[in-house]
């Protein structure tokens, strides 16, 4: 070896070497970022409001109590939002499921007679609508305005992940297994139900999980449909909670010092409250996701396969 | 063949149906879901066209053509929505378009698969805060007395600031928070597009000497440049549609202005106000500019990159 290569191997471990600590250095930065807001979310919520007010948690806890949680506890709207989260989460998902796995296993089979019109007629619709506002008169004319179905029924089948659900059962199912099925004498219906879907896990999991988190997160429909607050769901209580001003009355002139103390009390209670409600809210998604994470790759190259 | 008798084909569909009636069965609730909630509402656009009264129903209303669109382009604040709608688009898509790229460089670099998992996991978290949370974060660590940055600023020597209503920091607001939260999510399409990477090429560049900051430059990047260039086409392609969820969290009065975007105007003139044949046709504007632009970008890349959507 000449001494100009063994040289250049040198230095290139040399770069290496600082590459490493470059990437580690700005990847911890990154993961710091991503979960300080988050982490400060809890600790601020099991804070003394008095100090998170100050701004004196930081790093840890000070000044330990359920003060926060148990005012949030004694909020009565926030726990109905959670019972309707659950239902059209619940309910949504598994209409989601119902209208997206049959019909993108239909459109992945070669037998289905029309699938280019069909697929026509699904994809046009991720490019072009009808727009808010004849949609929310669709709604209006479907009698569904203020219906605890409009969370669940309208565009509850999403062409997007058909596309990705339609290729994973096009790779992974294959025609010749079906074929072999068909000669045992099964049914097109069974065939489907007992060889397809237990061996489509993964994108049932996966699928499963998107739909859930949009229910669990979306506000936006629910302000645009409902009126009746008792059928709103937990984003929407928390939006209400979150926007609301802290602005419990203060009057310097009528107050004596003890009613003025106690309503400032209250109002830092009312700014740290803020933190456990959304704790309360976000926890179970983000508690649920890390378990079907593995998948996210694998589906969104499935997806990203021309069909 | 054209000469096939009708009767045989119909006797042939019988058959052909006779086995696979099933899979036709599957694609209905579907195909109705559609129907009913997509398309109908098509069909109510023509309210775009029409002087829309609710009691004379969409055939009863008056056909007035397009004086709607005359009336918004004409409108005094037409301008100043465009305005606002194309700067925060473009400029979300400036910041926010590069930065998941690089963070799955970042990551593909990572050797440990343990850690490159954990990684993974926490940057992938802000995607599944809830919007409503989000904004309320953010309220919550700008506020002027008490938030934390504000603490934070008062510290290193500089004076309170009420971002929360503060014009110019609007826009950063939106943007940081939208890098905050998708980035990590963003990333996982080209962290699969790296996968495909030809491992030969990187040990015969290897051999050849070359750093790994020349690897990522002459091998990864042209890998993934395919993958990029379809992401930026279909980001451009909704140019006209900013997340007006996100916008509508965040406004206030004290930013009106800089913040109102077509689509939150259409939420406050139609819904709030019933102005259902002007925001309609808004919409669709909205809709055919977006259109338009998909199709210019499709085009151009197709030229350049030889990359395009179709």
């Amino acid at each position: 070896m000449s001494v100009k290569q063994r040289n250049t191997k040198i230095r290139q471990t040399r770069v290496d070497a600082i590459f490493d600590v470059i990437n580690y250095t700005l990847i911890t930065l990154v993961v710091l970022v991503c979960i300080y807001p988050l982490y400060y979310t809890v600790i601020a919520s099991f804070s003394d409001p008095l100090e998170v007010t100050r701004g004196n948690v930081t790093v840890w806890i000070k000044g330990f109590t359920f003060d926060s949680y148990k005012t949030v506890f004694d909020y009565k709207p926030l726990w109905r939002g959670y019972r309707n989260t659950i239902i059209y989460t619940v309910v949504g998902t598994a209409y989601n499921l119902f209208l997206l796995l049959p019909a993108s296993y239909a459109l992945s089979r070669k037998e289905v007679k029309g699938r280019g019109l069909l697929m026509g007629i699904f994809v046009f619709t991720m490019y072009f609508g009808g727009g808010m506002i004849p949609t929310y008169l669709n709604m209006k004319n479907l009698g569904l305005l203020d219906s605890m179905l409009v969370m669940i029924l309208p565009g509850a089948f999403s062409v997007y992940n058909m596309i990705i659900t339609r290729t994973f059962f096009a790779t992974s199912f294959p025609n010749e297994l079906a074929e072999a099925a068909r000669i045992d004498g099964a049914g097109e219906a069974r065939i489907f139900f007992q060889l397809a879907l237990p061996l489509s896990t993964a994108i049932i999991g996966v699928m499963a999980l998107y739909h859930a988190v949009g229910h669990w997160n979306s506000y936006f429909s629910a302000l645009l449909y409902l009126s009746d607050t008792k059928k709103y769901p937990l984003q929407l209580v928390l939006r209400e909670v979150l926007m609301q001003d802290n602005g419990i009355a203060i009057n310097m002139d009528s107050m004596t010092t003890e009613e003025l103390m106690d309503a400032a009390r209250r109002q830092r209670l009312a700014e740290t409250m803020k933190y456990s409600v959304i704790f309360i809210a976000n926890a179970p998604v983000l508690a649920l996701y890390p378990f079907v994470q593995k998948y996210f790759t694998k589906g969104v190259m499935i997806g990203s396969v021309k069909g | 063949m054209m000469m096939k008798s009708p009767v045989l084909s119909a006797r042939k569909w019988k058959k052909h149906l006779k086995q696979f009636w099933p899979l036709y069965l599957f694609l209905l609730p579907a195909l109705l879901d559609v129907i009913i909630f997509r398309y109908a509402p098509m069909y109510g656009l023509q309210i775009a066209f029409r002087d829309f009264k609710i009691r004379k129903g969409f055939w009863g209303s008056e056909w007035v053509g397009l004086e709607h669109f005359i009336k918004f382009v004409n409108a005094p604040n037409f301008w100043q929505l465009l305005r606002n709608t194309l700067s925060l688009s473009v400029k979300s898509l400036l910041w926010g378009f590069p930065v998941p790229v690089i963070l799955a460089l970042m990551l593909n670099e990572i050797r440990s698969s343990k850690i490159k998992r954990v990684v993974q996991t926490i940057t992938y978290a802000p995607h599944f805060l809830s919007m409503v949370a989000m904004v309320g974060l953010i309220n919550l660590v700008l506020a002027r007395e008490t938030g934390l940055i504000n603490h934070l600023l008062v510290a290193l020597g500089f004076e309170r600031k009420n971002f929360l209503i503060m014009p110019s920091a609007y826009q950063p607001i939106y943007i940081l928070s939208g890098i905050w939260q998708e980035a990590g999510w963003g990333s996982i399409i080209y962290l699969a597009a790296l996968t495909s990477v030809d491992l030969q090429m990187l040990e015969a560049a290897q051999i050849d000497g070359a750093n790994r900051f020349q690897k990522i430059w002459y091998i990864d990047i042209p890998s993934i440049l395919p993958t990029i260039v379809i992401m930026l086409i279909m980001r451009s392609g909704s140019l006209l549609s900013v997340g007006y969820e996100k916008v509508l969290l965040l406004q206030n009065d004290m930013i009106r202005d800089v913040s109102e975007v077509i689509s939150t105007y259409n939420y406050r003139m139609g819904i709030l106000q019933g102005k259902y044949s002007y925001t309609t046709a808004i919409g669709l504007f909205n809709s055919v500019i977006n259109g338009i632009i998909l199709l210019a970008v499709n085009k151009i890349s197709n030229i350049v990159t030889e990359t395009s959507l179709w």
